[in-house]
């Protein structure tokens, strides 16, 4: 059984919201350069609300992290080391925290970009410059920028768990499987986010029958890391800190953020028709507390 | 006391068999360092300290082995004190994952925190194996023992060391410490006191401690991870990415399967069902000629 005689850092409230923000954005930017990239043309409504929806996200996320801080004022401390006689750019590849940092600054750049465009493509911004953009986008330069885009996406939506594992934290450290899991758990809650978000974007219903499917595999695929996570547990022995109560109440808001996706996935296998269509906002809101709940049990059941 | 001189790597040999739980170390690093400390509470033993943290960067343990029947003389393991402090270790958890650069290796050997440059991000406290770490809610930055650091810089070895009134806490070069350490535990055995170890002399423990101990009971009756625990956070960066990768992979290839078996649209009944707050109809009656003909870039 692993031992842990290590003291809990304190990442509560901010870096919870941060985390679950962060998978949704970086879901939502996925979704929509999959669609993007491979769509019909019908989706591509459902594309420019996924760019819209990854975007917001982005200016709350830097806040929090920043108020997350000891000293907020130092948040630039993570770019420029300080150090006399070492002074200089903070890139540290091993160090999550670091490589996020500057991930995250690379994909809100992106998805400002992203964003801009796709308000110059609905007309709602007429600049010179913005025509200029849409052009370069229409060409190879735009699908490989959206490449790189989603890259960065999956990444701001994974790291996160992968921050929790290096560390020597119990539970945390004890398995290998949280940025997998917070990485499904995102797109799972972007599927979900973007299916609630196309009640005030009726165009994007055309691609409703996607959002619907890709819900159901996200959540087998959440599922499935779940299992992991309880058996890499089991393995350290540490999975009574994290499945005990009160933790195992967030933990049924998790299953039942799971249940549409694979109670459709048995019902409707992969057809593209589905109940999630008949009930648009109960569902996503259910998926979207699991993906909240999710972290918060991970986050506080041992800082608590 | 030789001179100190800077490149040698310094440290402490803490010998927990003649710890008399006096606290003067305690007192010392408070005094020298300016710490306020906290409000004393009676814990279990004569512990009032709790742990180390930010403002205690001695803590002594009091861990209460007495039988209820006298069995024998204890050989010194039934009522176990350490005076517990940051183990400086080679391979620094901390330093590790510290995203500032705030956390040094200094020209002493020793692990100094920065409180110039730290920012108060609190990765090292998660990943620091000993709960030497805290923050400091006044400065907002995270503090832990210095080795005395202003003092080794005016050639006068650290507070704790100095007050210490039995030797349990010596100070000098690493390597005369491992030495002496080995003596005593050599002595120890000799005197039939078999579960006297150290920890931390050799490099089983990250790579070796510059603050190491003579133990009298198993690492974990003193809250040390053993060998098999004492694990660098980094072990966990590539099947952690591998992981997300995978995952990455997969989700990936299930967006890509949910586009091609998207094939028809929702019917306009189910489709509008629940109702679009502004009561217009869905996408199959009102397509977006423009965004089909630029959908595809």
């Amino acid at each position: 059984m692993a031992e842990h005689f290590v003291a809990p850092p304190d990442w509560l409230w901010y870096i919870l919201f941060y985390f679950f923000l962060a998978g949704l954005s970086g879901g939502s930017y996925t979704i929509a350069t999959l669609l993007r990239l491979r769509g019909a043309p019908e989706d591509a409504p459902l594309s420019r609300l996924g760019y819209y929806a990854a975007w917001p996200p982005l200016l709350i996320c830097p806040i929090l992290l920043i108020l997350d801080l000891g000293t907020p004022l130092r948040f630039w401390h993570m770019i420029w080391n300080l150090t006399p006689g070492d002074a200089g750019l903070n890139f540290k590849y091993w160090s999550p925290m670091s490589l996020g940092v500057w991930a995250l600054i690379v994909y809100s750049g992106i998805a400002t970009v992203s964003f801009a465009e796709t308000l110059a493509r609905d007309g709602k911004l007429r600049m010179g410059l913005t025509d200029w953009l849409v052009r370069v986008m229409d060409g190879l330069l735009g699908k490989v920028f959206a490449v790189v885009g989603m890259v960065f996406a999956l990444f701001i939506a994974g790291y996160t768990g992968v921050l929790l594992a290096v560390s020597n934290q119990p539970v945390w450290s004890d398995t290998w499987a949280l940025g997998g899991l917070f990485l499904a758990s995102g797109l799972s809650g972007s599927a979900a986010l973007l299916m609630f978000l196309t009640r005030y974007r009726p165009e994007a219903r055309a691609s409703f029958g996607m959002l619907a499917v890709s819900e159901r595999l996200y959540a087998l695929l959440e599922g499935a890391l779940i299992v992991v996570f309880v058996l890499t547990l089991l393995w350290a022995g540490t999975q009574g800190l994290v499945f005990g109560f009160p933790w195992l109440l967030l933990w049924i808001v998790v299953l039942a953020g799971l249940l549409p996706g694979l109670r459709g996935l048995v019902v409707h296998r992969l057809s593209p028709t589905g109940e999630a269509v008949v009930a648009p906002v109960a569902v996503p809101l259910l998926v979207l507390a699991g993906v909240l709940a999710l972290r918060g049990a991970i986050i506080f059941s041992i800082q608590v | 006391m030789p001179e100190i001189t800077p490149g040698k790597a310094y440290g402490f040999f803490t010998d927990t068999s003649v710890c008399i739980g006096c606290k003067a170390c305690e007192v010392a690093c408070k005094t020298w360092n300016l710490l306020e400390g906290h409000e004393p509470s009676f814990l279990d033993g004569f512990d009032n300290t709790g742990g180390l943290d930010a403002e205690n960067w001695r803590h002594v343990q009091f861990h209460d082995n007495v039988p209820d029947q006298t069995l024998g003389s204890g050989q010194g393991s039934v009522w176990l004190m350490m005076s517990d402090v940051c183990k400086h270790c080679q391979q620094a958890s901390c330093m590790e994952v510290c995203p500032t650069g705030a956390i040094i290796r200094t020209e002493f050997d020793s692990v100094f925190i920065q409180p110039d440059v730290c920012n108060g991000c609190r990765d090292c406290i998660a990943a620091c194996p000993y709960d030497v770490i805290g923050a400091n809610e006044t400065t907002g930055v995270v503090q832990k023992c210095t080795l005395c650091y202003d003092r080794l810089q005016g050639d006068m070895m650290p507070a704790c060391a100095q007050a210490c009134p039995t030797e349990s806490i010596q100070f000098g070069e690493v390597d005369v410490l491992r030495e002496s350490a080995q003596k005593r535990v050599d002595a120890l055995h000799a005197a039939g006191v078999s579960k006297a170890r150290l920890y931390g002399a050799d490099d089983s423990i990250y790579g070796g401690l510059n603050a190491f101990f003579l133990l009298m009971d198993e690492p974990s009756a003193y809250r040390l991870p053993n060998e098999r625990n004492a694990v660098l956070p980094s072990r966990n960066n590539i099947p952690g990415y591998l992981g997300a990768l995978v995952t990455g992979v997969l989700g990936v290839l299930g967006g890509l399967i949910a586009i091609r078996r998207r094939g028809q649209s929702p019917e306009p009944a189910e489709a509008t069902a629940g109702g679009a707050p502004d009561g217009t109809a869905g996408a199959a009656d009102t397509p977006d000629a423009e965004a089909r003909e630029k959908a595809d870039g």
